[in-house]
């Protein structure tokens, strides 16, 4: 049972549900399937975001720009499709997605390449992809009524009895499970992470690794950015601004550690679903939005301190006697 | 973050003379740019050197640059303190919600500073009592401040400041020269003297260049880090009563993304990300190029957004140049 409890994932159904039992007794309407299902597919686009973080976390990596990456791919989309509404929206998906992956391969190759922090290279291109959008758009909204229906309807099309949206963040979880499990670069991943020195003995190329962990948080920001905008309906400078804080949030209450080479796909899946649930809970029972803001802060904190314990366990103290001089 | 750096540091001992080190240093480097912009801008706006222009241009930079300071020595000490902004939006709150319970002045000035004092202590707190990383826990105070502005204020505004508080960001000390300047240059000598010529700055050093090191040789970690984080905290009270003075409201929006230009300002002054070296002299000479920057281009007519993305090249590059140039001369060395 101790052991169950110490295991993130157990611990975050328990307190997810535990959170779903206290809206319950103020709002009984809250955990009606259909009710959770719209709370699934309103957290979806965070839950793509956050296995893109996840995975440049576990390199000991931060990418602070996949807000930024996501609101420019998402302007570009509607750029593209008020100006040219014929072309059909797989492939508008395909331009953002491979445009995210580049503006990710941006930051991969500074952390690569010229061996910047991380955190500074992402500081950085977050403002200047944010400026980049207007640049583009001088500015301008680009509103519902210049996007083409086929572009808007996409998210919200029903498959299965569930919109299209969720189903891609299903897709993304499964393949992002994958690549972390049962591929090389997902053990890649762990391996930098958890020992840069040891991975670099055991042939693997820190760098590139983090080349590739950032080609893969910018490529899904770049779907979130569609997925932003035709859910939406608008595109602007400053959509989803601040929402790298919610990611890396997400990231962080799913049991991911900041210092790398800890955390799984279903812990930033849950980290997500916590947050979404408690955004969509607080109108129902009557808090203020305004006090979103403090409550991810909090939880962050939370987490973080949760982390830090768990973390504490890792080595074995092998040398008693010279511990103690 | 300094785990993040592979290869072992090497510290390089004194092989040159003092003056030929001066002579090649970053902060002369970022003299002759100083002087180089300040002159580009003189040919380029005829409006540029008035002396009252120039010393409205000194409030682009002022208020950053006093927050600056005390994020340099917390940076040199490998740490970071991303939730500035943040406490400069809970502390102007704090302080208009005095106003509405009818604080006067000093009174203003002690809520201010105080919040400071305290956003400063709960973050020292976390990461020095709890050992968690700087990073993640100023991410989440950041947050966790402005959200409690947020809850305060709500999509409300504090005005109705009294008339003595626009002092302290409208006032003038002397002819052009602000009361914020004057607080600059004040902050530039009381912070060169504490991290250069104190055993403090001394432990800073230590600390950011191997915290291990310094604890075994009896630097007490903790307790120097709480303060640098107590004095970031202190120092974003005080950028706050000044910009809430200048400004005369407050907004929980107010001086949103700050603490990007103040870590730029910082890392622009030739402090190293990593922590273990940087200089209070160099971070001065940044504040002016960034001010000068910004004002040129707002004399040109350049939107602020623009601004922002030229900040964020300037970041990478000030970083990313060293590197290259490094790289450069040891490949002619072989």
């Amino acid at each position: 049972m101790a052991k169950l409890l110490k295991n993130r994932e157990i611990l975050l159904v328990i307190a997810i549900a535990a959170l779903l039992v206290a809206i319950t007794l103020r709002f009984p309407g809250f955990v009606a399937p259909a009710n959770l299902a719209r709370v699934y597919n309103d957290t979806s686009i965070l839950i793509i975001l956050a296995l893109g973080q996840m995975a440049v976390i576990l390199t000991r990596c931060i990418d602070l720009s996949m807000a930024a990456n996501l609101a420019l791919c998402g302007m570009v989309a509607a750029m593209i499709n008020a100006a040219f509404p014929g072309i059909p929206i797989p492939l508008v998906i395909l331009v953002v997605v491979a445009l995210g992956a580049l503006l990710g391969s941006i930051n991969g190759l500074l952390v690569w390449k010229l061996e910047i922090p991380p955190i500074v290279v992402t500081l950085g291109t977050l403002t200047i992809y944010r400026g980049t959008i207007f640049l583009l758009s001088k500015g301008a909204w680009i509103n519902a009524h210049q996007m083409s229906d086929a572009f808007k309807a996409l998210p919200r099309t029903s498959l299965i009895g569930f919109p299209v949206l969720s189903w891609l963040s299903v897709l993304a979880i499964a393949a992002v499970y994958i690549l972390m499990t049962r591929t090389p670069v997902g053990r890649a991943f762990f391996a930098v992470g958890g020992n840069p020195h040891a991975a670099v003995y055991t042939g693997i190329d820190v760098g590139r690794t983090r080349f590739f962990a950032y080609c893969l948080s910018g490529g899904l920001a770049g779907l979130a950015g569609y997925l932003w905008v035709s859910r939406y309906a608008v595109a602007y400078v400053d959509i989803a601004a601040g929402f790298e804080l919610d990611i890396i949030a997400a990231c962080v209450i799913g049991g991911i550690s900041i210092a790398g080479g800890i955390g799984s796909v279903g812990g930033a899946v849950l980290g997500s679903l916590f947050l979404g649930v408690i955004k969509n809970a607080l109108p129902v029972i009557n808090i203020s939005p305004f006090a979103q803001l403090a409550i991810s802060g909090t939880v962050i904190i939370i987490a973080v301190a949760v982390n830090a314990r768990t973390e504490k366990r890792k080595g074995r103290v092998i040398l008693k006697k010279a511990e103690a001089v | 973050m300094a785990e993040l750096n592979l290869s072992p540091r090497i510290i390089p001992d004194r092989l040159q003379s003092r003056g030929s080190r001066a002579l090649k240093s970053w902060e002369s480097l970022l003299l002759v740019v100083a002087i180089a912009i300040f002159a580009i801008n003189s040919f380029a706006s005829p409006y540029f050197l008035d002396p009252w222009n120039l010393s409205d241009a000194t409030f682009n930079f002022t208020e950053k640059a006093l927050i600056a300071f005390a994020m340099a020595l917390v940076i040199i000490s490998g740490e970071i303190d991303l939730s500035v902004a943040s406490i400069i939006a809970l502390s102007s709150t704090a302080m208009g919600l005095a106003v509405t319970m009818g604080a006067d002045t000093p009174m203003l000035v002690v809520v201010g500073l105080g919040t400071g004092l305290l956003c400063g202590a709960v973050n020292g707190l976390l990461i020095t009592g709890l050992g968690l990383p700087s990073i993640v826990v100023t991410i989440g105070t950041m947050s966790l401040f402005r959200g409690l502005s947020f809850i305060i204020l709500g999509d409300q505004a504090y005005t109705g400041y009294p008339a003595s508080f626009a002092y302290f960001g409208q006032g003038y000390v002397w002819w052009v020269f602000s009361f914020e300047f004057a607080l600059f240059v004040f902050f530039a000598i009381v912070y060169s003297v504490l991290l250069h010529k104190t055993n403090f700055g001394r432990a800073v050093y230590a600390i950011g260049n191997n915290q291990t090191a310094a604890l075994f040789s009896g630097v007490r970690v903790g307790r120097v880090k709480f303060i640098l984080f107590l004095l970031t905290g202190l120092m974003a009270g005080i950028a706050s009563i000044c910009l809430t003075s200048r400004l005369g409201s407050t907004r929980p929006s107010i001086a949103l993304g700050v603490e990007l230009e103040v870590v730029t300002m910082v890392v622009l002054g030739g402090v190293s990300i990593l922590g273990g070296s940087g200089t209070i002299p160099g971070v001065v000479l940044a504040a002016f190029i960034m001010g000068m920057v910004t004002f040129g281009f707002g004399l040109l007519n350049v939107p602020g957004i623009v601004m922002s993305i030229f900040i964020g090249v300037l970041l990478i590059s000030v970083i990313a140049l060293p590197i290259l140039w490094s790289r450069a001369r040891r490949r002619r060395a072989h």
